[in-house]
């Protein structure tokens, strides 16, 4: 994009007005998502509770209603208790909000378009998903309140636990795509639903049931919203919060759901690529020009979107549906339960991928062996420096990036 | 006017770590302390970054700024009450600090500025981040991608890292054991003939 820039910018403001749209952009995704997010959240609430939700703003199906309560958050008061810590206090809310919108940094929502392509990005977005908890503990100490404090701590022992069933299922794709980059993931996953993922092997379609299970936790919410309780804290870590900084939390609450539905999406449910080649049957690729690819990487977003909508409105139904747990059996669910069955997804995954290369009924249309093999036995006679270039792509990969690049 | 992004960035995440560090030292509130490690420590994830090292740069979150985490739990639950809120230190610890500390950075500095391939040059910027993780992966398997140059024979010996990290893993298998071990609750072994003075 910068390339792009520079026909009209000189060099250096190009560089800079380009990290300035992708963030922007992804900004943009939080925001805006977290506007339909809460609106949603009050509608299928209001379904789940045999009542209708928001119907008066904004005509037929209160879909204003986000809007007016943000124009109402902006104009209350900015509280700061007395006894409250000023400075971590003023922060902690950033803190969350940075480290949910760290996550987007790597998240691709179509085919190569990511605000920065990483070889490690599952990684990556892993870690940096895990630190919003900070926030939420800066948020509980520095409040002064013993409320947030107790909300706060439990987060953390919440969040801490289930970081370890949580990275044990993401490596079950991880292991059998082998590679950690979220684009080639997701390509690899291309053609009919059946090369998706979840229906590699019954382990990986019970992985994503814990995967789910742990990311609903990790993103703190119901029945795993211990830290905000309702019932029992008040309100938990945002006791003390009003208005604008209330609802960075909310907006990096909302921000992380979609973060790991998009995760889910890419690593099992076959990211941009939809049930059917709808794409490639209309020749929306990239060899037939850079129109046509565009088009296809359109329809990919509105795949990628739909599929992290979907799993977001899970988690809402799951929230309206089940009574929240108590903390020993929150542990009782991370120790006993998620830990010991991902890992033996982990070693059936393993086995299935030695076992059946080639997938056992539902076969793949590209083998997925061919793309580690691939890329030893180009290794192989050429040096160290080419490897680095064309080792983690197969040969379409790398075909289909240039032609990709060429259209920009 | 020409700006090098990569330059202005490394100056940036250099100061935010350096300034964080030292903000670190001077502060007295222990919580401050561990909010301001975990800014020092995501700057330096940042400079990984910026160098292409995407894996370590996540490495580093993920285990340093993560670690702290724990830190940062077990600094508010020991100290929230006020005698520990803040702690001041005093003369003689910083004296004894800025002497260790001071003697650490004077041999640190003096071996980075002595290798000769990391002086300042006039090197071109790779386009792209070169791709580490794969070839860590492969070279941890066995598989050492990282020396085809050299030929067939002198690389039939090498292993990899598979055995060393085999080793370590193990270790720290046995250490949570006991670890495991030494906090279970404790069963008080009550002699026979005595079941009843013990309840009482």
């Amino acid at each position: 994009m910068a390339i792009y820039f520079e026909n009209w910018l000189p060099s250096w403001l190009a560089y800079l007005v380009a990290a300035l749209v992708h963030c922007a952009l992804l900004i943009n995704v939080i925001a805006v998502g977290a506007l339909v997010y809460i609106w949603l959240e009050r509608k299928v609430s209001g379904r789940i509770q045999d009542r209708l939700g928001p119907t008066r703003v904004g005509g037929r199906f209160g879909w204003l209603q986000s809007l007016a309560d943000g124009i109402k958050l902006i104009t209350k008061e900015d509280l700061l208790p007395g006894g409250a810590d000023a400075m971590l206090f003023r922060v902690a809310p950033y803190v969350s909000f940075c480290a949910s919108f760290c996550g987007y940094l790597a998240l691709p929502f179509a085919y190569n378009w990511v605000a920065m392509r990483m070889n490690v990005a599952v990684f990556f977005i892993i870690a940096v998903i895990g630190l919003e908890v900070f926030g939420v503990i800066l948020a509980g100490y520095a409040s002064g309140s013993k409320w947030s404090l107790f909300g706060g701590m439990r987060e953390a022992a919440q969040v801490v636990s289930y970081e370890v069933p949580l990275g044990l299922c993401v490596v079950v794709p991880v292991l059998i795509a082998g590679t950690m980059d979220l684009v080639s993931i997701g390509e690899q996953q291309a053609g009919l639903f059946t090369n998706w993922f979840v229906f590699h092997d019954p382990f990986t379609f019970i992985t994503f049931w814990v995967y789910f299970t742990c990311a609903t936790a990790s993103v703190n919410r119901a029945p795993f919203d211990l830290a905000e309780a309702e019932s029992e804290l008040v309100a938990g870590f945002h006791t003390e919060y009003s208005g604008l900084r209330w609802s960075f939390f909310f907006m990096a609450e909302y921000g992380s759901m979609f973060a790991v539905s998009g995760l889910a999406a890419i690593l099992f449910f076959g990211g941009w690529n939809g049930p059917l080649p709808i794409a490639s049957w209309l020749s929306l690729t990239a060899e037939h020009g850079p129109v046509w690819g565009y088009l296809g990487n359109l329809l990919g977003l509105t795949n990628f979107i739909l599929k992290c909508s979907f799993g977001v409105t899970f988690m809402m139904w799951v929230r309206w549906t089940l009574p929240r747990l108590r903390i020993d059996q929150v542990m009782t669910t991370c120790l006993k339960y998620c830990t010991p069955i991902a890992a033996a997804m982990f070693l059936g995954a393993t086995i299935w991928t030695a076992a059946f290369p080639g997938g056992l009924i539902l076969r793949p249309t590209v083998p997925l062996g061919e793309i580690r093999e691939g890329w030893l036995e180009k290794a192989e006679p050429t040096s160290s420096a080419s490897v680095s270039s064309a080792s983690v792509e197969t040969k379409n990969f790398v075909a289909r990036a240039a032609d990709s690049n060429a259209g920009r | 006017m020409d700006i090098n992004w990569h330059s202005f960035f490394f100056m940036a995440f250099a100061i935010f770590a350096c300034g964080f560090a030292l903000a670190v030292v001077i502060s007295s509130n222990i919580v401050h302390m561990a909010f301001y490690l975990v800014l020092s420590l995501g700057a330096t994830a940042g400079l990984f970054f910026l160098a292409g090292a995407d894996f370590v740069g996540s490495m580093q979150l993920l285990i340093y700024v993560g670690g702290t985490l724990v830190l940062l739990i077990f600094g508010v639950m020991l100290t929230a009450q006020s005698p520990f809120i803040s702690m001041k230190t005093k003369g003689g610890e910083w004296i004894l600090a800025a002497i260790v500390g001071g003697s650490l950075l004077a041999i640190l500095l003096q071996a980075t500025l002595n290798i000769k391939e990391w002086q300042a040059g006039e090197k071109p910027l790779p386009d792209r981040a070169p791709v580490t993780a794969s070839r860590l992966g492969m070279g941890l398997l066995g598989a050492r991608v990282d020396e085809l140059d050299k030929p067939a024979a002198a690389r039939a010996g090498m292993s990899g890292y598979l055995l060393p990290f085999e080793i370590v893993s193990v270790h720290l298998l046995v250490v949570l054991i006991g670890a495991a071990y030494l906090a279970r609750p404790k069963k008080r072994i009550v002699p026979r003939g005595f079941e009843q003075e013990s309840q009482s």
